[in-house]
């Protein structure tokens, strides 16, 4: 696979002209509102991607354009369609939020463009919606959940009390937990979501504790979840209504966690396809170059967009630059043929990944920071369920 | 108007001439973005227009005006969505005069029952009671699930019209352009009727209106109905532009936006929404490219300073709200009152 | 209907109800006095929040931090309406609108370029992290008890500055008849800035309190200047007691929607319905009342005495 500076040279000396091209990844997420915090995690690991990669894929430059989805679907389609028709990209990467990305789809694969997201997964393009040029390296929105409610089984928890943001992710998450959670679901609240998303839980978080669940399931990511494991703290809820979460408590979140002195979330367990302890040479050149760089752990968003970058500039190289021959690209990309920093890595019938989900802990580090670590594996090489929906 | 042609006449004939030619120029080139730029402004031209109608010239200002836009717009998306996926017969259809007949009726009742309540207000209540009618709505949209709630709906087939293709950019950029050319003459015939002098008298002095024997409740709730009409049929265009419809396009920020627009152009006159719906499209675009290449002059002091990286064109919204506050402390009129110079 | 929840989200529809009236006094005070529509108010809220959680985190003391922030926000309230505010009093309010939209975009801009997208966590000292034990079953956080004790000092401050100072009555008067005020020989000017910079110090108190819980982040003032508009609306334009029972109501229609709404509904509708539509109903809710009380009595439930 890896190939030698000195062959990396001569490759790019003798490259034929022809497809010198620079091949041009648009990348979409969140850089303004309460989103960024995740958007910019994601940038920062897209940048040490193309640093890591030397802006190279093989002998064919690569160029990552940005573009702000404002977390508003419909500003994330207006994004999307100006990197596909005004900057002509050969990849649209990113997208954090599964409702931009429902909204987005179209406008990227309707124009023979490949779209890879980093992040969401909405059921839908998993199942009846699945596209030839939509690859996934992330998971299907259900897949974590699931594994949270197979880890409640293991625990004997009887009973839960679901809370969500209420949009597409949000959907599918308590989808996801309530497939393989098998006590009883007490009650349930979707709050308002987006750019002016409810932050204030008082009145959902009074609900829960009455209703005399053994836990409580949430799905806040970004910067909701600090607000939320704050909000729970305040309320003294851990003795009596343990909360179990997906995408809540994350490499973001801790941090301000720690700076405001939340032990609470200390020894709290989430699941998650991917951590930063995981024993693979890629993910240790990875979260160590990026700690390196930006002075804290990469979240998973950021694991994630380190992964499509690489898988873009896998299927480049080894059409050596030629952009089009779209099919030539598809099978590239389908081969899934780099160092994915979760270790083994392939794609399912609907170009979603067929992974392991872990269950993680939150640890503090030997510098003291607080971070997580691999408890147990939950699920090997799981697929989503949607797969068999996709005609492809 | 006594020598020749006014200023105004001349920026009409400049302005149409260029919205009429350019897309043209710009799919001939290859430039699909720009050509669906132009369909997008357009289309808020005819919004803007149709606000102009009780803004300008009724002197009512709504602050509502987004939840006509949407209705128009979901009006579209719900019978296609039903056509493709099953379930409420009566509406499912890909017809698009079926969705363009459905978007203007609706959107006429709509305003008719809202109109008829908000007009018993004046002033700053009405700005405030139209406001949260659009909010009922947009709140409404949200609730509903089988139509993507806050996630909105993809449409995933245009409307079918006779003649021509809605997803060929230029078909529907002429539909659109033909429609606001349609919009200005309809509403420039209406201004000019006995019917809009009544209007535009109310505006000044009500009561001299209605000591004059007319009912100006019952007219304004006329062009408050024909207004909200115009504005659903521009929201059916819409959505057949953008191919997604949410809730978003109902919240009282866009509702502000058209206000904007008809400000910003000149209110009370033929040119001023389009003026200013083109504005806001070239400032939103262009305030993006200038930052973007102004980026690396600034971003090293910005490194040094805040010891975070920028990204310079994300900040457009900056020199646009300084250009927003400089237009209204310093320019009288909108556009249209430069373009006429104070003459006219 | 479970008696200690319904006590419980009382508490909590009070507590955000008080945060509703910090805001929406400061607003009814520039718009009843000042005839000024200002949609930047809400700006002026998460400046607060910003600045108080920058003090808070260097000088490590939550307190304090607010004593720093409450002059500093007043005197961008100041800035404002020396620069901007000043030179639209007498325009109409579709150019005030305007003008303050583009306020908006301004603060929100400068703020995100300052701070940085991601928005701020605020720490706060140990004994304001715990709980407080009333019965068995209704145990509230102290910092929202703090919320509600603040917010009805604050009330109280104003009912006395407002009713039982010469300041005040130059208040009042300015609400029912501005002209009178400018006859009786008062520098107009002067008061008008200073009801200004009031009302931007109480939406910046506002920002303060809330933002230990949600953080403080860039456009968290969009989502509550239309509600505060919609609570003086309600109360009465101008009207200081109309701003406070507004704010009550308002809060407490949002949080017991958002409580009990959801099991009402699923009375007559699929569970999975009335949990999509319950929370949108209830923020629907208050547009409702809010049009019902402008066609019943426009002027608000409680308008200033003459007007």
């Amino acid at each position: 696979m890896k190939k030698t500076v000195a062959t990396l040279l001569a490759a790019t000396i003798l490259s034929s002209p022809a497809f010198a091209e620079t091949v041009k990844i648009g990348f979409v997420t969140t850089l303004t509102t309460g989103g960024a915090v995740i958007g910019n995690d994601m940038k920062n690991a897209v940048d040490l991607a193309m640093e890591h990669l030397g802006g190279m894929a093989g002998d064919t430059q690569l160029e990552v354009i940005y573009g702000d989805d404002q977390f508003s679907p419909e500003a994330g389609k207006q994004v999307t369609d100006k990197l596909v028709k005004q900057d002509n990209v050969d990849f649209v990467a990113g997208y954090i939020w599964s409702n931009v990305l429902l909204a987005s789809l179209n406008s990227v694969v309707n124009e023979d463009t490949f779209l890879i997201s980093a992040n969401a997964g909405p059921s839908q393009i998993a199942g009846v919606l699945c596209n030839e040029n939509f690859f996934s390296t992330s998971w299907q929105n259900d897949q974590t959940p699931m594994a949270m409610g197979e880890v409640l089984n293991q625990l004997g928890v009887k009973s839960l009390y679901v809370m969500a943001p209420n949009y597409a992710a949000g959907n599918d998450m308590v989808a996801g937990v309530e497939r393989t959670f098998q006590g009883e679901i007490l009650g349930k609240d979707l709050t308002k979501w987006g750019a002016d998303a409810q932050l204030d839980f008082s009145a959902e978080l009074a609900k829960a504790k009455a209703s005399g669940a053994e836990g409580l399931f949430v799905f806040y990511p970004g910067a909701a979840g600090g607000a939320f494991i704050r909000q729970y703290d305040q309320l003294g809820l851990s003795e009596t209504l343990p909360l179990y979460s997906v995408f809540t408590v994350d490499a973001l979140s801790l941090p301000r966690l720690q700076d405001a002195g939340f032990e609470a979330v200390l020894g709290s367990r989430t699941t998650q396809e991917w951590d930063p302890t995981l024993d693979n040479e890629a993910n240790k050149r990875f979260v160590a170059d990026f700690k390196a760089k930006y002075g804290g752990y990469p979240s998973y968003y950021g694991a994630q967009a380190y992964d499509a970058i690489m898988l873009i500039a896998s299927a480049v190289e080894a059409v050596g630059g030629n952009m089009d021959d779209m099919d030539a690209v598809r099978a590239a990309l389908k081969a899934a043929d780099f160092d994915s920093v979760r270790g083994d890595f392939r794609f399912g019938n609907n170009h979603m990944p067929i992974q392991d989900f872990y269950l993680r802990e939150v640890v503090i580090d030997d510098d003291g920071v607080w971070t997580t670590k691999v408890v147990q594996t939950v699920f090997e090489d799981h697929q989503d369920i949607y797969a068999e929906q996709c005609k492809m | 108007m006594t020598q020749g042609l006014s200023r105004s006449t001349v920026a009409t004939v400049i302005l149409l001439g260029l919205l009429a030619v350019l897309p043209a120029v710009f799919m001939a080139m290859d430039n699909e973005y720009y050509v669906g730029l132009a369909t997008r402004l357009v289309i808020l031209g005819i919004a803007a227009t149709s606000l102009n109608l009780i803004l300008g010239y009724g002197g009512l200002i709504s602050f509502g005006h987004a939840a006509f836009v949407g209705i128009g717009a979901y009006a579209v998306g719900i019978p296609v969505h039903h056509s493709l996926f099953g379930g409420f017969q009566i509406v499912a259809s890909n017809n698009g005069l079926f969705h363009v007949a459905l978007a203007v009726v609706i959107s006429a009742l709509f305003a008719l029952i809202t109109g008829a309540i908000c007009l018993r207000t004046k002033g700053v209540y009405f700005i405030m009671i139209t406001m949260a009618f659009a909010q009922m709505v947009y709140y409404l949209f949200i609730s509903i699930d089988t139509y993507g709630a806050d996630d909105g709906l993809v449409i995933y087939q245009v409307s079918q019209v006779p003649l021509i293709d809605l997803s060929e950019p230029l078909h529907l950029y002429y539909l659109a352009f033909a429609s606001l050319v349609a919009a200005i003459l309809l509403v420039r015939m209406i201004v000019n009727s006995r019917f809009g002098m009544v209007l535009q008298g109310a505006k000044g002095n009500p009561e001299r209106m209605v000591t004059m024997g007319y009912n100006v409740y019952r007219y304004r709730l006329v062009a408050y109905v024909i207004s909200g009409a115009m504005a659903g049929y521009s929201g059916a265009l819409l959505a057949n532009y953008e191919g997604f419809i949410s809730p978003d396009m109902m919240d009282w920020a866009q509702s502000g936006e058209f206000m904007f627009m008809v400000i910003l152009g000149g209110v009370a006159t033929t040119l001023g929404p389009i003026l200013g719906s083109t504005l806001f499209t070239v400032l939103e675009e262009g305030l993006q490219i200038v930052m973007d290449w102004m980026e690396p002059a600034v971003e090293p002091a910005y490194v040094a300073l805040f010891g975070r990286d920028l990204e310079f064109e994300v900040y457009w919204h900056l020199p646009f709200g300084l250009i927003l506050i400089f237009a209204v402390l310093f320019v009288r009129g909108g556009i249209m009152g430069l373009i006429r110079g104070g003459k006219d | 209907m479970d008696p200690a929840l319904l006590v419980l989200q009382t508490i909590n529809g009070l507590q955000l109800g008080l945060l509703l009236f910090l805001v929406a006094s400061g607003l009814t005070l520039v718009f009843g006095i000042l005839d000024f529509v200002n949609l930047a108010h809400g700006a002026l809220y998460m400046l607060g929040a910003f600045i108080c959680a920058s003090f808070t985190i260097a000088l490590d003391n939550f307190l304090l931090a607010i004593l720093i922030a409450l002059p500093l926000t007043a005197f961008a309230g100041f800035v404002i309406e020396r620069l901007v505010a000043r030179n639209l009093y007498q325009r109409d309010h579709l150019d005030q609108v305007l003008a303050t939209f583009g306020l908006i975009l301004v603060i929100d801009t400068c703020v995100h370029i300052f701070w940085g997208p991601a928005g701020m966590a605020v720490p706060l000292p140990d004994w304001m992290e715990g709980q407080v034990r009333i019965t068995e079953d209704i145990v509230l956080p102290t910092y929202r008890l703090l919320i509600i004790f603040t917010g009805l000092v604050t009330a109280a401050l104003l009912y006395w500055l407002v009713n039982r100072t010469r300041l005040g009555m130059l208040i009042r008067a300015g609400a029912s008849n501005r002209r009178m005020v400018g006859a009786l020989g008062i520098d107009i000017q002067t008061l008008f800035t200073f009801v200004f910079a009031l009302g931007a110090m109480l939406a910046g108190l506002a920002g303060m309190l809330i933002s230990p819980i949600t953080e403080a982040s860039i456009g968290m003032g969009n989502n509550i200047i239309i509600t505060a508009f919609v609570v003086i609306i309600v109360g009465g334009i101008g009207s200081m007691k109309g701003a406070f029972i507004g704010a009550m109501l308002i809060g407490l229609i949002d949080t017991l929607g958002r409580s009990f709404l959801d099991s009402i509904f699923a009375l007559f509708m699929s569970t999975a319905a009335a949990e999509t539509s319950a929370p949108a109903v209830s923020a629907m809710l208050i547009y409702i009342i809010m049009a019902v009380v402008l066609v019943l009595r426009p002027q608000g439930l409680f308008p200033p005495k003459v007007r």
